[in-house]
């Protein structure tokens, strides 16, 4: 039989050999893709790895306290530790400012630290072990190149000047500018990540920061920005690059607040909590270390269809220490008396000794 | 002798008979999802579908939202090659990602990039072997995106619609779109997505669960609407 261009079968052998090794501060994701840290190792874990690059992350702001900016701080800072390019643009009128607020890694021995509190879990001690194992089966594969990938940061502890006044970012201040600039920056910042086959040296993250707040010319022009994010997504697409975009959704009308999330890949929103929320303290616990909320209510999809299964959808924002960004699934409270929904009560060690009631 | 897996969607759309003409031939399908609930799915099922070596469709895909590598690995994982498909002229792949008509700008209004689309349609169709006229679907994704492409222009969209509606009777396409139903729905005047359902001969409505969310089942698609028009 000659050998004919077009292949018979729906089927081709895959020729490469191994996975092409990356720079650091990347790692190989399923279906081709590849992550980059969020700079938060609990959110890593929750999106099924990190931010795959080509990905455009929206994040929905909430007025009431800048949780959004705890996001933002870790994932600049996570790209300048392991020498990735970084784009910030902000509506501050000097947004280099904002730079010297990022994290710096916190010290390796500070990692124990993040063990939870032994002594707290003494009672639960039969049902943690389980999880404990489930967690080392992931974590087995990244703990050599750990550092490579992610940090922890100490939020306390500014990072270091010369990661700063690096030439490796640009920061632009969207108040006076019009869209096309903002636009030009970007492509060209993103023209040095060209996305190929082959193995990747270097990415690059861009981080907008509250991008239709009024004090921007441009923010009445809903069709104009609109348009705007879908050229950056495409342009982000094309390269290695991540995008976050944060945005305040009360800023925008319903309906193209729900076009700007159909356009984000991954979706989150921060809330804040209420000072001494009587009910919600009753309802979860830990609620007195708990500074917010983030929801997570799409994961980007890129080459698949298949979705990311998420335990949860609302994780609790807590500071340990004061210093390190933590994710918690919510815990409900153990509930007294026999009429609490049975959830709270399922979790066997964690029921209290007043719920003699229950029939059960 | 071929054994295909079909499941309730393809018995719904009639898709489950190996059957020439393809069922869906001359028809207009909505598809509608939420941020919650993707519908692409049901589009990956379809393209899949329609390039299925028993028919002899030809598939021209309007791709506003992802380019041509990740559908190329979604179809692969479903069976399906595009690449070969692309090379034996049964697969189109229109890259929109880039395409944005600003106002007056460099002669390319909203009007114009979208009449100029519509032109490519019609010449790869008309192209195309007469046997095989009859045969093509056209595939959107998705609609949303390509209001924003139009920079607002809905009624562009619409009369572009509009003209791809007349390929559905003067050579027998099937038209498959994918649009999102909750942008609309907090509108106050949703001209344009009652338009477009009432252009649509069959409407697949991709939703959440009503429970929450469950690790096997990731939503429903509960309504599946099929007007027949005699006339």
């Amino acid at each position: 039989m000659a050998a004919a261009k077009t292949r018979t079968s729906t089927f081709s052998r895959n020729l490469s050999t191994a996975p092409p090794s990356h720079g650091p501060g990347l790692k190989c994701g399923p279906n081709g893709t590849v992550f980059l840290s969020s700079g938060i190792p609990d959110l890593d874990k929750i999106l099924g790895g990190g931010f795959p690059l080509g990905s455009l992350v929206m994040v929905m702001e909430d007025a009431e306290a800048p949780h959004h900016m705890l996001l933002l701080r870790n994932f600049m800072a996570q790209g300048l530790v392991l020498g990735q390019h970084l784009l910030y643009s902000s509506p501050a009128r000097d947004p280099r400012g904002f730079l010297g607020t990022l994290p710096s890694p916190a010290a390796s021995k500070d990692d124990k630290s993040r063990e939870r509190d032994p002594d707290q879990e003494k009672g639960l001690r039969i049902a943690w072990q389980y999880k404990k194992y489930f967690g080392e089966n992931q974590l087995d594969g990244q703990r050599d190149g750990k550092h490579e990938y992610s940090n922890e940061f100490d939020l306390r502890k500014p990072l270091e000047r010369h990661f700063i006044n690096g030439p490796r970012i640009d920061c632009v201040s969207i108040q006076d500018s019009d869209l096309s600039t903002l636009r030009d920056r970007c492509a060209t910042f993103l023209s040095q990540f060209p996305r190929n086959d082959g193995s990747i040296s270097c990415a690059g993250r861009i981080a907008i920061q509250s991008f239709c707040a009024p004090q921007c010319a441009y923010s009445n022009m809903e069709w104009d920005m609109l348009s705007f994010i879908r050229s950056l997504k495409s342009m982000v697409r094309s390269s290695n690059s991540v995008a976050i975009v944060t945005f305040p959704p009360s800023l925008l009308s319903p309906s193209f607040c729900k076009r700007w999330q159909h356009m984000a890949d991954t979706l989150l929103s921060v809330k804040a909590i209420q000072d001494e929320d009587k009910e919600l303290a009753q309802l979860l616990t830990g609620y007195q270390d708990m500074v917010g909320f983030l929801n997570v209510h799409k994961v980007a999809r890129i080459n698949t269809q298949v979705p990311v299964i998420l335990e949860a959808t609302t994780f609790s924002i807590k500071l340990q220490k004061r210093r390190y960004l933590v994710l918690e699934c919510l815990n409900q409270a153990p509930v007294d008396g026999s009429s609490g929904t049975s959830y709270g009560t399922s979790g066997g060690c964690s029921s209290s000794s007043k719920t003699g009631n229950l029939d059960f | 002798m071929n054994q295909r897996s079909s499941n309730l969607l393809d018995e719904a759309l009639g898709l489950d008979q190996v059957i020439e003409p393809w069922p869906l031939r001359g028809r207009v399908v909505a598809i509608e999802d939420q941020v919650e609930t993707s519908g692409s799915f049901v589009l990956h099922h379809l393209l899949k579908r329609s390039l299925s070596p028993n028919s002899s469709n030809v598939t021209i895909f309007i791709a506003f939202s992802q380019p041509f590598s990740h559908y190329d690995r979604i179809l692969r994982k479903l069976g399906c090659n595009l690449v070969s498909q692309r090379d034996n002229s049964r697969f189109f792949f229109f890259d929109m990602l880039k395409l944005q008509c600003p106002d007056g700008d460099e002669g390319i209004t909203p009007e114009g990039g979208l009449i100029a689309l519509y032109g490519k349609i019609h010449k790869t169709i008309s192209a195309l072997p007469e046997i095989s006229w009859k045969n093509v679907s056209i595939i959107i994704d998705d609609l949303s995106l390509m209001e924003v492409a139009a920079n607002g222009s809905s009624d562009y969209v619409l009369d572009f619609l509009h003209y791809c509606r007349t390929l559905t009777s003067e050579f027998d396409c099937s038209l498959i779109t994918l649009n999102h139903e909750d942008i609309y729905s907090s509108e106050d005047r949703p001209t344009f997505f009652i338009q477009m359902e009432y252009l649509a001969d069959i409407l697949i409505k991709a939703e959440p669960l009503a429970t929450g969310l469950a690790t096997d089942v990731h939503g429903q698609v509960p309504k599946c609407y099929s007007c027949f028009i005699v006339g």
